[in-house]
């Protein structure tokens, strides 16, 4: 913790030693953070690093194990995010949480409506909503729906709603990952003047060039602790992705020492895109071969893998499949060409938590066939045994709800479904993601066994050792594009790695 | 199974009033070689509940609903009795029947699959349409037929047993090949458990809800051919009226959760006898038929009570450990009552 | 809507898409009215018109109801049912202990609310889906009905009769009931309370998003009740309309009425999935229900039951517009 700037005034937000814990999981450990009137402060890391976890902590929407909140001097303790907004903590999410199907007036004053004789002042809340955004710079139609308008629009009106609270604090959670670039920078006009009106600002963005152009101070977190409070223009990117990724400890071994020669090309996405997700790229991947995908949270990396599976439609380019083109329109148009993807979220886009182990390791197998071939009993029992003793799941019996087990055994359960369809590619979207250590070795030893088998893997990690230790060439996305592919030679380091990712070029 | 103990308690409670009320009721006996007795006409009665009920599970167990079904049951008995009338064959009668019952099943599953309407509000328009449908086909009228062989479906009986239980009997006996020998169970219960994973394991899921919908259409259809026979005639205005809501209460009651995805088609069964004894028993016990609304309302109101995660964490939250307040939000609570 | 704002607001209405469902439900009434009045005799009178209000001032104010509960993207299966119950209990309390109908209507009412407000407490205390707490609520009242009598209950209270023949004339020879006035009455006030009170901007927000409305600091749990209730109170309202209609209280009234409720409110331009529409529209639904009613009457070689089906139509011709405007939405999230 470094306290290289203290204002004149005192923080307007202290947060002390917060402590947080899920069963089995402890979210945030001690973790200390500050927010000064008038500045633009980053909450930066990785996926799990506990930043949504002390939002949502601070907005009331989860009540803290440990630790001390202070408002102004003030103790408090929000009991919900309602509680929090009246103490003036509004938080503006990505997801923009207004009613669209309102207009934009009313949406800045719902609740609070101005009333004349008991009845609601249409003429003045248009008023006052036109002069209100007026200041923020934007000249709208305050009548027509929200709907009608752009997200950043939407951004701007719940920002506007919040001011209007008279907020002190205001959260702001991912607001441009939807924007383009001229409305990201209507949106910073905007933060900039608040700025100026003394409110303090506590923005998430994934994107690296915003934060260098927007914040004025940042803290990291990793792991659920507290790495450091920094100012912007001291620290170096390079040195910022360090943090948020962690100290590599020692060059550990490689698992696959050279970048070998590879002649088949199984698998080649030429100039492909989808707009909004990611940019069009180039991508070659062999039989045999393992790309890492290396890149920090929302630098288009799953979005990369979701066009290869068919899972998004791509709004350009093509994917090349054995030498021909492949219309990938829906998983089942990659599954039938053996592609198979292990999603990023394992709740929401793999497991079906009711049916059990063995249920959803032959689903994928089963949706192949369509319901009229069912998979024969003792084949399924069969291979799933097979798969229960090989990915070493425990506890090892099929016939329980797969809800019941352990993060690290639902990966593997999931690993099972595709492995049973014997894909040529396979995708793994963090594949490693929260599960333990033991889990961890067993799925990296797995993806060299595959690979010596002549499967291609895509491995897409944000831990750059275990991309290195795995990958025949690593593929780098920064800000939705990839900026580079590396051959994995005794040359590429994980400094080397968050160069790349930090600068966006070549070395 | 664990979440059949409650409809059996409940089941079981109400076959104990009625033999305290009715010492004989549950003895059956050999008349004229046909079996008689409360028990039989409670299977018998119930027969076409359980099977627009097994049909409606397969729907509800996708996450949608089918108002329909009801519309279904007395266009398929319209059709039915207007062909015979006109001196149609009965296989070819029955055949017409089912088939424009599979068609209104297959247009539902096309509004809520490909077109992505609300399944409750898509099967709405052929609950009010239909209705109309059925008395267009009757023109208004209440078509009487006399064709024994057609009697045989509802009113007749086979080998001494109504011949309705054993079509029941067999519907089931196929509803449970395809679900559980074929694999239309498992992929039903991924697509209304978790509809984007089961997208992204390839399932093709518009199919298996258009069969979904057809099939519960078919059973409907099956349904209003059973009991147009029994009564010897076409009404398409007062047929199968209202029992898509019993049939959606003999779902829940089985322990089917509404929000999709596991499902039991025992658990219906069950759920169907349930309100057919509770019909029978409170004519047995006395009081006034009418009454039957009223402790339909008192069941669905305590099973879904028991049944509502909220409640049991309001009402009953001392007895059961606090939810964890786990990062998954968006978890479904299993209902497993 | 109000005053104020209509002369400017004319051509902006035109293209505001709030006002669009039910333009095209207007254009719809118009067209058909026209139609009806260039193919049939004695077609094309104000008194046509005046009878849809007179003939459906129950369903237009049970509709009212509904169009409250599904704007917040609810439903009421109940509706019906109440009614029954609420005409069941005004003919049997005037006839049976005398009761005077200023006291009898009151109490109605009462009860209506109460069942609704029942209904309401328990969809939102225990998320329990609007569609299966108001089905047991459809059955509740239908039963309590056949509690108190299953024969139909003439009702010959003197007051009560004469103000249910009463005529109200107006031009032309041109005359409305009593019944009319109530109704017009309670669009007009629902309208007012929709749009001119935080419970009626409230209806639309948690209509449109019920995480979002909560966020935004919104009692949803309070305006949730609240819709159940004033659907309640219009049911029994719509029960006491029915009563003067048919002087009678019978368990077998208003069967199916449900139906037709949500069919105008559909027809009327309302999402069903909450969020937007107008009670003007509502209004609109039930006088274009009326007219494919009056239509086929005239038409004479078409029967009655092909106003279901024409109804049908209508909802999955509205159905489908809704789908595909929705669908037009710019997205919300990535």
């Amino acid at each position: 913790m470094s306290g290289k700037t203290e204002s004149l005034t005192g923080p307007i937000l202290l947060m002390r030693g917060i402590g947080k814990q899920f069963p089995g999981v402890v979210a945030l450990d001690g973790v200390d953070f500050r927010l000064l009137p008038g500045e633009v402060h980053a909450l930066m890391g990785e996926n799990g690093a506990g930043k949504s976890t002390l939002i949502k902590v601070l907005t009331g929407v989860y009540e803290i194990d440990a630790g001390t909140i202070e408002l102004s001097g003030q103790q408090v303790a929000f009991s919900s995010p309602l509680a929090a907004q009246q103490a003036g903590i509004s938080t503006v999410y990505q997801e923009v949480n207004l009613c669209t199907n309102l207009s934009v007036a009313e949406n800045i004053f719902i609740g609070r409506e101005p009333r004349r004789r008991g009845r609601i002042d249409w003429k003045r809340m248009r008023a006052r909503a036109s002069e209100l955004l007026a200041g923020l710079g934007i000249d709208l139609d305050v009548s027509t729906p929200l709907s009608s308008h752009s997200l950043a629009v939407q951004q701007m009106v719940a920002i506007a709603r919040a001011v209007d609270i008279e907020a002190r604090v205001l959260i702001l959670d991912e607001p441009t990952s939807s924007l383009d670039a001229g409305e990201v920078e209507q949106l910073f006009d905007v933060m900039r003047a608040l700025k100026a009106q003394g409110i303090a600002i506590l923005f998430v963005s994934h994107f690296l060039d915003q934060i260098y152009e927007i914040a004025d101070r940042m803290t990291i977190l990793r792991n659920g602790r507290l790495v450091g409070e920094y100012l912007t223009r001291e620290l170096p990117q390079v040195e910022l992705v360090a943090k948020m990724i962690g100290q590599v400890l020692a060059d550990l071994e490689k698992l696959h020492g050279e970048a070998r020669a590879f002649d088949e090309p199984l698998v080649q996405a030429q100039a492909l895109g989808r707009a909004g997700a990611v940019e069009p790229f180039t991508l070659t991947i062999h039989e045999g071969e393992v790309v890492g995908l290396a890149g920090l949270l929302g630098s288009g990396r799953t979005e990369a893998a979701r066009l290869l599976f068919g899972a998004d439609h791509a709004t350009g380019g093509q994917v090349v499949y054995g030498g021909e083109p492949a219309a990938l329109r829906s998983p089942r148009a990659a599954m039938q060409r053996k592609i198979a993807f292990l999603s990023e979220d394992r709740k929401r886009d793999g497991l079906v938590p009711e049916l059990t182990v063995r249920e959803n390791i032959i689903l994928a197998l089963q949706a192949t066939r369509g319901w009229t071939r069912p998979v024969p009993r003792e084949q399924q029992d069969k291979l799933v045994a097979k798969y229960i003793a090989a990915l070493k799941i425990s506890p090892a019996h099929p016939e329980i709800p797969v809800r019941n087990l352990s993060g690290g055994n639902q990966q593997k359960v999931l690993l099972a479904r595709w492995l049973i369809l014997e894909p040529r590619l396979l995708i793994l979207d963090e594949p490693t993601r929260g599960i333990d250590v033991g889990a961890k070795a067993e799925i990296q030893r797995l993806v060299v066994e595959l690979s010596d088998g002549g499967v291609a893997v895509l491995f897409i990690s944000a831990e750059l050792e275990e991309v290195l230790r795995l990958s025949h060439k690593v593929g780098v996305l920064r800000d939705r594009r990839l900026v580079a592919v590396l051959p994995n030679d005794d040359e590429l380091t994980t400094e080397a790695l968050m160069e790349t990712i930090a600068r966006g070029g070549a070395r | 199974m664990r979440r059949l103990l409650w409809p059996l308690v409940i089941l079981a409670l109400l076959l104990l009033v009625n033999v305290v009320f009715t010492p004989n009721f549950l003895s059956i006996q050999m008349r004229d070689g046909h079996l008689y007795g409360s028990l039989i006409d409670i299977l018998r009665f119930g027969a076409p509940l359980m099977l627009v009920s097994l049909g409606m599970t397969l729907v509800i167990a996708t996450g949608g609903i089918d108002l329909s079904v009801g519309s279904v049951v007395a266009i398929s008995g319209a059709l039915a009795c207007l062909q015979i009338s006109q001196d149609a064959g009965v296989a070819w009668a029955v055949a017409l029947a089912l088939g424009l019952s599979v068609l209104l099943g297959a247009w539902n599953g096309f509004l809520v699959a490909t077109v992505g309407i609300q399944p409750i509000i898509a099967t709405l328009i052929l609950m009010v349409a239909g209705r109309g449908l059925a008395q267009l086909i009757t023109d208004g009228q209440i078509i009487t037929i006399v064709n024994p062989a057609y009697k045989l479906i509802g009113g007749g009986y086979l080998l001494a047993v109504p011949f309705g239980i054993l079509l029941v009997l067999a519907v089931l006996a196929v509803t449970a090949f395809l679900v559980r020998r074929l694999a239309l169970g498992l992929l039903i219960e991924a697509v209304g458990g978790n509809a984007e994973a089961s997208r992204l394991a390839g399932v093709r899921s518009k199919g298996i809800i258009i069969v979904v919908y057809a099939f519960a259409a078919l059973c409907a259809g099956l349904a209003g051919l059973m009991i147009s026979s029994n009564v010897s005639s076409a009404d398409g205005n007062n047929a199968g009226l209202w029992i898509e809501l019993d049939a959606i209460l003999a779902v829940v009651i089985g322990g089917t959760s509404l929000l999709g995805g596991r499902f039991s088609l025992g658990g219906t069964i069950l759920g169907a006898l349930i309100i057919q004894t509770l019909t029978t028993t409170i004519y047995s016990i006395g009081v006034p038929p009418e009454t039957t609304l009223l402790f339909k309302a008192l069941v669905v109101t305590v099973v879904c009570l028991i049944q509502s995660p909220a409640f049991r964490a309001k009402v009953l939250g001392r007895r059961r450990r606090p939810p964890a307040p786990g990062p998954v939000p968006g978890e479904k609570v299993r209902v497993s009552a | 809507m109000s005053i104020a704002t209509l002369p400017k607001a004319t051509a902006a209405t035109l293209t505001n898409p709030r006002y669009v469902p039910v333009l095209v439900t207007f254009g719809l009434f118009l067209a058909m009215f026209v139609a009806g009045g260039l193919r049939y005799e004695g077609f094309f009178s104000g008194q046509i018109i005046l009878n849809a209000f007179i003939d459906n001032a129950f369903l237009l104010v049970v509709a009212v109801g509904m169009t409250f509960v599904i704007l917040t993207g609810g439903i009421d299966l109940s509706v019906g049912s109440v009614v029954a119950l609420s005409t069941m209990i005004a003919a049997s309390l005037m006839a049976g202990p005398g009761w005077p109908p200023y006291v009898v209507v009151p109490l109605v009412l009462l009860i209506g609310a109460t069942l609704g407000a029942v209904m309401g407490f328990i969809i939102h205390v225990f998320e329990i889906q609007p569609f299966i707490v108001t089905l047991a609520g459809m059955f509740l009242a239908r039963g309590l009905c056949y509690t108190i009598g299953t024969d139909s209950i003439k009702i010959d209270d003197p007051t009560f009769t004469a103000f249910a023949q009463t005529q109200i004339d107006l031009f032309a020879g041109l005359w409305i009931s009593p019944s009319v006035l109530i109704a017009l009455a309670v669009v007009a006030v629902g309208a007012y309370v929709l749009h001119y009170t935080r419970l009626g901007r409230s209806v639309y927000a948690v209509g449109g998003s019920e995480q979002s409305a909560l966020l935004m600091g919104l009692s949803v749990g309070r305006t949730k009740i609240a819709v159940y209730t004033i659907s309640g109170f219009c049911s029994a309202l719509g029960g006491v309309l029915l009563s003067f209609y048919m002087l009678s209280g019978y368990g077998l009234h208003a069967v199916g009425m449900e139906l037709d409720a949500i069919a105008a409110v559909v027809i009327g331009g309302t999402l069903l999935t909450g969020g937007s529409g107008l009670l003007i529209g509502t209004v609109l639904g039930v006088l274009v229900l009326h007219l494919i009613q009056t239509i086929i009457s005239f038409e004479g070689t078409l029967s009655s039951w092909w106003t279901k089906i024409f109804i049908g139509l209508l909802l999955f011709v509205f159905i489908l517009l809704q789908r595909v405007f929705s669908m037009r939405r710019p997205r919300r999230s990535p």
